[in-house]
């Protein structure tokens, strides 16, 4: 741990300084909620760890058929919600956390690599072949790589601001591509696409369905196949972190020039990181595509990507079990919101408080008490329902106040990176105007 | 490719694709000019763009102008279009400027890093632009604003024949181009702002203040310059080229929508990276040079193109030239 240095800080890459600042702020605070839990699970033995995690996967697989009723909103089909924004966006937001959270690398055109991976899906099942799904899949993660390395090669040598514009106008020049060849759809999209295969011994002998039933109404396999994609993505992207890759991402995202000097080739693992960003966002919009059954070039408007981003800032950039939490924020509670009953709020709020008085963890009061509030108001004031009622429409709206409000009291996001904890050199109130910051 | 329809379409696209350049050049000197001040993309400068033409409509209500449009007299003419020049200013202004005090100013106060900032200022463009969409009785639809006329007896609104004068009547005309007023005040209103805007950067206190920031803010702090008040100003008038663009934007296309800042706002950036960000001289290149290449583009590859092209164009100049045609300055060298 280095002591500040008030000079230094010229050549600081963007989200180094982000994350020393983060870290900087988390830091005086003393251990901290996600802090505690982590020592927590650090503490435990090997043999404990197991049942732990065991019951939790057994939790998380069961969570289709549980459908928890203070989860599920009123009207819609807890499962479907699940399949349909949840997993997608668990995915993505574990995909874009590769590029702008391990390399540090602002990427606003996400939402083209998910594009990509949904349409090589559609095209391949549906509208110009019908090769096996699985396979398709797999075609789509190609695809999608692809276009990350072919994306990334003119471009990761720009500085970080203007990459971010960059790769937004690549997410607007997929999407318009996509609604202006006929080949792939146009306007009307791509529709019919084949779910996965269903599989298993018939267990309706009248509609011929199977056990494991993959089909547009019936979504608890889906919420399965979902589940078991995010943890295989999950583990693969544990293991690159942990590898020299990710110690390389470290360097790159802690200090550009100084990596470079180390002997790491920089450009070679932004390409990576890149790479294996696009993949996973690519994956993402196939399981995106199957379940669905239909995709519309609107579906992939430049919107989506800044509500990716959210999704990752929100829970904490760089923290995988944050950005999770991040994009369970953004794909469910407005979805939920918009049905919710004031029951539901008063037993989630009551339950936060109990979290807040075993764990003595202050978010958690503020955010019962709001949880309460919300369901008083939705049951006593009549501007607060209607206004509940079409949450989904401004989501965009409160989901950019929620960003601004973010970067002025916790940038860190909701779960926190754990970095070494380096504090920001104290510079001028104006932006270092000369410092010349090289991405 | 279309190559007959190119050349056939040539002048008309000329023009249209000047007069949409001079309107990207005024948004862009906003990017600029933050840029150039504090090193940020100030990326919610479309949605200030954007509350600019709410202005427009605004004094179009105020007016009693419907959307068959109006007819005034010479005088009612032209206090009309001051109103609306007025409004859009005054409305971008203040977006600007409270911008800076809600979104910017907290953020500075605590020396956040740059990204910071950035992802800030993505959250202030999207809650803007869906506020305005989704919370006033959720205006989504278009704004078809009839054309301001003069009349004369016997004159109806969308009769542009039998007007004296309205923003669509050709004023020159050659071969099949007819060179119509609202492109005149387009044109000739964007020079005079650029100007305007030349002058104050170059001759008065506050834009040797903004200079002095820009080429390094913390010796110019030592010095005596008042850092924050240049850069309220810096918004201020970033805000108020983003108003004037959006008047002009109005008397050309005459409608406006709660999502319309966003694809201007990236290109106009594009505009301003084309010309070499933070140059004044740059962002007015850059662009006419966009507006021109887009008009061909759509001439030659179709227009539903034109977006697609904008975008190729700022990857293909990033990539050859990255500090755009004419670098960057803003106090730096000749500003």
């Amino acid at each position: 741990m280095s002591t500040p240095n008030p000079t230094e800080t010229p050549r600081k890459n963007l989200s180094q300084q982000y994350l020393s600042y983060a870290a900087g702020k988390a830091d005086e605070a003393g251990p901290g909620f996600s802090d505690r839990m982590r020592n927590w699970w650090t503490g435990l033995q090997q043999g404990e760890k197991i049942p732990v995690v065991l019951a939790a996967v057994m939790l998380l697989f069961w969570l289709p058929w549980l459908n928890p009723v203070i989860l599920r909103p009123e009207g819609s089909d807890f499962a479907s919600l699940l399949a349909g924004t949840v997993v997608p966006y668990v995915l993505i937001a574990l995909g874009l956390n590769v590029v702008v959270g391990m390399a540090g690398l602002l990427d606003l055109g996400y939402v083209g690599f998910w594009a990509v991976g949904a349409y090589t899906v559609g095209v391949l099942t549906s509208k110009h072949a019908s090769i096996p799904w699985f396979l398709a899949m797999f075609a789509a993660v190609g695809v999608a790589t692809l276009s990350g390395v072919l994306l990334g090669a003119p471009t990761l040598r720009l500085r970080g601001d203007y990459l971010a514009i960059v790769t937004l106008g690549f997410g607007e020049i997929i999407r318009i591509s996509a609604e202006n060849f006929g080949w792939l759809g146009a306007s009307e999209g791509i529709t019919a696409i084949s779910p996965p295969p269903s599989f298993g011994p018939v267990i309706d002998k009248e509609s011929g369905a199977r056990f494991v039933n993959f089909s547009v109404l019936e979504n608890k396999w889906f919420c399965v196949f979902g589940f078991i994609l995010i943890l295989a993505v999950l583990t693969a992207l544990t293991l690159i972190e942990r590898s020299r890759v990710g110690r390389a991402w470290n360097a790159i995202r802690e200090d550009e020039d100084a990596a470079e000097l180390m002997g790491v080739p920089t450009f070679k693992f932004k390409l990576l990181a890149f790479a294996v960003g696009a993949a996973v966002g690519g994956l993402s919009g196939a399981f995106y595509a199957g379940k669905l059954g239909t995709i519309y070039p609107k579906d992939f408007a430049i919107q989506k990507s800044i509500l990716f981003l959210a999704a990752v800032v929100m829970g904490g950039i760089g923290n995988r079990w944050g950005v999770i939490i991040g994009a369970f924020i953004v794909g469910y509670l407005p979805e939920w919101l918009r049905y919710v009953r004031p029951i539901q709020l008063f037993v989630i709020g009551g339950l936060m408080l109990l979290i807040a008085l075993v764990a003595r963890h202050r978010s958690s009061l503020i955010a019962g008490f709001g949880f309460l509030l919300l369901g008083l108001g939705i049951r006593f004031v009549e501007p607060v329902r209607t206004f509940m009622e079409s949450i989904d429409e401004k989501r965009f709206f409160i989901f950019g106040l929620l960003l601004m409000t973010m970067m002025i009291f916790r940038p860190q996001g909701l779960i926190p990176r754990r970095v070494a904890a380096r504090r920001a050199a104290p510079t001028s109130t104006v932006m270092a105007a000369s410092d010349a910051v090289t991405i | 490719m279309d190559f007959t329809n190119f050349i056939n379409t040539f002048w008309d696209n000329t023009l249209s694709g000047l007069s949409r350049g001079a309107i990207y050049a005024l948004i862009a000197l906003g990017y600029t000019l933050v840029y150039g001040v504090l090193r940020l993309i100030n990326f919610a400068n479309s949605e200030v763009f954007m509350l600019g033409t709410m202005g427009s409509v605004m004094s179009f209500w105020l007016l009693g102008i419907g959307p068959d449009g109006a007819q005034k007299g010479v005088g009612g003419f032209i206090a009309s279009l001051l109103l609306m020049f007025a409004m859009s200013i005054v409305f971008s202004g203040l977006a600007a400027v409270a911008l800076e005090y809600f979104a910017y100013r907290p953020l500075r106060r605590r020396n956040s890093p740059r990204l910071v900032f950035l992802i800030s200022a993505i959250g202030a463009s999207l809650a803007i632009a869906e506020g305005v969409g989704a919370f006033p009785k959720r205006k989504r639809e278009e704004y078809p604003f009839g054309r301001l006329s003069i009349s004369k007896s016997g004159c109806t609104v969308s009769d542009t024949e039998n007007c004296l004068l309205n923003t669509r009547t050709s004023v020159i005309k050659f071969g099949d181009t007819s060179i119509q007023v609202r492109h005149l005040v387009v044109l000739i209103g964007s020079m005079l702002m650029m100007a305007g805007l030349w002058a104050f950067v170059n001759k008065t206190r506050q834009g040797r203040g903004m200079r002095a920031v820009a080429m390094d803010a913390e010796t110019s702090r030592i010095l005596g310059v008042n850092v924050d008040q240049v850069i309220f100003i810096t918004f201020l008038v970033g805000g108020i080229m983003a108003g004037g663009a959006a008047f002009l934007y109005m008397l050309f296309f005459e409608a406006t929508r709660y999502n319309a800042g966003f694809l201007l706002g990236v290109k106009s950036f594009t505009a301003a990276v084309l010309g070499g960000i933070g140059n004044i001289t740059g962002a007015l290149i850059g662009g006419l040079l966009l507006g021109l290449i887009e008009e061909y583009g759509a001439g030659l590859f179709g227009g539903k193109w034109k977006d697609a092209i904008a975008f190729a164009v700022l990857v293909l100049v990033l990539m050859f030239r990255p500090t755009g045609l004419l670098g960057e300055s803003l106090g730096r060298a000749r500003a």
